[in-house]
């Protein structure tokens, strides 16, 4: 009898095992891809940031699973693995998102996770990857310090760091012909703000050393009241005013400075100013310098990918998609191609993270956004070329993007093994423009 | 330097005016009922939306340009009316005479409840509702433009102060309220109906807080998060003065303000603590603000 219940019990599990086994795999027998996604689906930075990238996001992982994505992103899923995303809200901190990044590891099992808008839990969260050994593709944040400061194996960095987007605006500046004379900032008072100023401001003095730091201003994020401010730039007089403000702060600094004619008196420039263009519409200034972290929306490049992608995302949210879903879809688009490149290599099999974490280094893959090459931080952090432009009414009076100028990532990139701050202070040696 | 100066004043009355409505209804709630809300960000974010919502609604039914402000304030005023009797009456009124601590956490959970409340109703899109700021246009002062609606918030502010001040004092129900503020249990033995003193008190102070979200909407865009940074100024302008004060609610909505503004002109760097630094400095010299009196000792 006793005999019998055991015989029972392991036919039993075994069933249960083999079931579960062929529930989650493909009809091609690949077992299925599990990927966290974390990114800021409440609070201030969930609406222009973390819910459009999601969007991109799931469309994206939607499209392969059914393997409607264009060459090469065609075979479905993750080489022919279907994905599985299991979101997680980035709000909360570097504390909460490092219990939420060992919670995705070691309970939910995943086989890789992409995520992170704020620098704050990207500086957070690689060493903590490392210890786990866990595939981590950072997708959008944007201090260059992560690989800068330190090297981690398993850790990719799929977009360009904030010194491309200052770099570049002070490049244009320049060769716009535009007064640099004088210059002025408001930047959030965080890392962000802070290197995004030093970025820029570097820049500018490196290219005209006469120009002179009028005003540095680093109001509190989600301050979101910006009246004195608007004032002490205006009484500076400075010829440009730089600001890297995003999510709320940026409209609200919009909304509240257009009717005092700041955006008339000074060249106003925005190194991530496009993403809140969706919302505004029309509200949104003339004449603004901007970037949008990449060649993203109305800067994109005339590619089938991004024709492709621009459609679908207009297709399905009925606006045009901004830096963020390009963004997650280009972590996305690398983590496909490394997997695939890995499958290449060792016969079609299911890729451990080792052989991904090797094929992924120094990877180079087409994206919406142009090319993407993983060349600093020894193959593990991108660069891309970059665009920027100035916002214009088109014929129908709506808002656009005009006199676009494009940069190839080796002109507005350092390269690799020196420091973003030091290429530019060193005057941007070896610059590929 | 003239010109500097009046900047600094200007700057510095316009956003002493915004914190002011903002912490007037959360120190007369506390004066009264003896209840530190925090929920009172919360109600501040539901006037904004409630704004951001009516007056695009206001406009798409043709009516005169002027009255927007009209329908700025009855958003306030609806967000009043039904936010009052489900907190004060469904809520908090269990936890009167409770540790102060206890109710604190209370209305900490209301605020959490209310900020999901709005992504419910108005999901994580931004609102936007700039128009009503372009019906004063612009005024010119030294070399600078300022925008008419943000000189009138001085003029609103001003407003709520004296009003709430004249009824407190010169009305009879007013003096009902002060009798209350300053013993419930012998204003209840002769007669007062507590209940409907704190009910009235609490509906001024939702009103309050509706009406500054509700004026800042114009300013702002309108989104899941705008009320954390408004809860914690307004708790540092009520500490200045002193908890329950409206005097002490001017002087530091006016301490505030001014020294905000004076730091972002002159010393940039200095503005990101220094209303840290006078909420530290009055705790240190004088821990109950400003104007807090002294107070009979009950035996």
């Amino acid at each position: 009898m006793n005999f019998f219940r055991q015989c029972l019990i392991l036919t039993s599990s075994f069933l249960i095992s083999l079931l579960t086994y062929v529930g989650i795999s493909n009809a091609d027998g690949h077992k299925g891809f599990k990927l966290g996604v974390v990114t800021f689906l409440s609070g201030p930075a969930a609406e222009p940031f973390g819910v459009p990238a999601w969007n991109g996001g799931k469309l994206f992982i939607k499209l392969l699973n059914e393997g409607k994505a264009p060459a090469p992103y065609n075979k479905i899923g993750f080489g022919g693995m279907k994905i599985t995303a299991i979101p997680i809200d980035e709000s909360g901190g570097a504390t909460k998102q490092v219990q939420e990044f060992r919670n995705l590891v070691q309970r939910d099992k995943v086989d890789a996770v992409l995520g992170y808008v704020s620098s704050g839990d990207c500086m957070a969260i690689p060493s903590v990857a490392d210890e786990l050994k866990a595939l981590t593709v950072l997708y959008d944040c944007g201090t260059p310090r992560v690989f800068e400061d330190a090297s981690y194996k398993y850790v990719f960095r799929t977009a360009a760091h904030a010194a491309m987007d200052n770099i570049a605006i002070a490049k244009y500046l320049m060769e716009k012909g535009h007064d640099i004379s004088s210059i002025a900032g408001i930047n959030q008072n965080y890392a962000w703000g802070k290197d995004s100023w030093k970025d820029f401001s570097v820049s500018v003095k490196k290219l005209s050393p006469s120009s002179e730091i009028k005003n540095e201003l680093f109001p509190k994020i989600f301050s979101g009241q910006y009246g004195t401010e608007i004032s002490a730039l205006m009484n500076s007089k400075a010829k440009v005013v730089h600001s890297s403000l995003w999510g709320g702060d940026l409209q609200s600094f919009i909304l509240q400075a257009k009717p005092r004619g700041l955006f008339k008196r000074t060249q106003v420039v925005f190194s991530a100013g496009d993403h809140v263009m969706p919302g505004l519409g029309n509200k949104y200034p003339e004449g603004v310098i901007l970037g949008a972290r990449g060649q993203y929306g109305m800067m994109a490049p005339d590619t089938a990918l991004n024709k492709w992608f621009y459609k679908s995302y207009m297709d399905e949210y009925g606006v045009f998609p901004a830096q963020p879903p390009y963004r997650m879809v280009q972590g996305l688009m690398g983590l496909k191609m490394a997997i695939e490149k890995a499958m290449e290599k060792n016969g079609g099999k299911e890729p451990n993270k080792d052989e991904i974490a090797a094929a992924f280094k120094g990877l180079e893959f087409d994206s919406p956004g142009g090319l993407v090459q993983m060349k600093l931080g020894d193959g593990h952090q991108a660069i891309q070329p970059h665009a920027i432009g100035t916002t214009a009414k088109d014929k129908d009076g709506n808002i656009t993007v005009t006199d676009i100028v494009r940069y190839k990532a080796s002109c507005v990139n350092p390269p690799n093994g020196i420091k973003a701050v030091d290429w530019i202070n060193a005057g941007f040696p070896g610059a590929d423009c | 330097m003239v010109d500097e100066i009046l900047t600094i004043v200007l700057d510095g009355a316009i956003y002493a005016s915004w914190l002011f409505i903002v912490a007037l209804g959360l120190t007369f709630v506390f004066g009264v009922l003896k209840i530190l809300n925090i929920a009172h960000g919360g109600i501040y974010a539901l006037g904004a939306y409630s704004t951001a919502t009516l007056v695009p609604i206001f406009y798409s039914l043709g009516m005169p340009e002027q009255l927007v402000i009209l329908a700025m304030l009855v958003s306030a005023l609806a967000v009043a009316i039904v936010i009052t009797p489900i907190m004060e009456r469904g809520i908090l009124r269990r936890f009167y005479g409770q540790d102060e601590v206890l109710i604190v956490l209370v209305t900490y959970a209301i605020y959490l409840v209310l900020e999901d409340v709005q992504k419910l109703i108005w999901g994580m899109n931004s609102l936007y509702v700039s128009e009503p700021r372009e019906l004063l246009g612009a005024l010119e002062f030294g070399s600078l433009y300022y925008v008419g609606y943000d000189l009138a918030l001085i003029g609103l502010a001003i407003f709520c102060g004296l009003f709430l001040w004249f009824v407190l004092n010169k009305t009879q129900s007013g003096k009902i309220v002060l009798a209350v503020i300053h013993n419930p249990e012998i204003s209840g033995c002769m007669g007062v109906n507590i209940n409907k003193v704190y009910l009235a008190a609490f509906f001024i102070g939702a009103f309050l807080a509706a009406l500054a979200g509700s004026f800042t909407a114009p300013l702002i865009s309108v989104q899941v998060g705008i009320s954390v940074a408004v809860v914690i100024e307004s708790f540092a302008v009520v500490i200045i003065g002193g908890l329950g004060s409206i005097p002490g609610a001017v002087i530091g909505a006016l301490i505030i303000g001014m020294a905000r503004a004076a730091c972002v002109h002159k010393l940039p760097e200095a503005e990101i603590f220094i209303m840290y630094f006078c909420m530290a400095g009055m705790l240190i010299f004088k821990p109950k603000g400003l104007f807090q009196g002294a107070q009979a000792r009950k035996i």
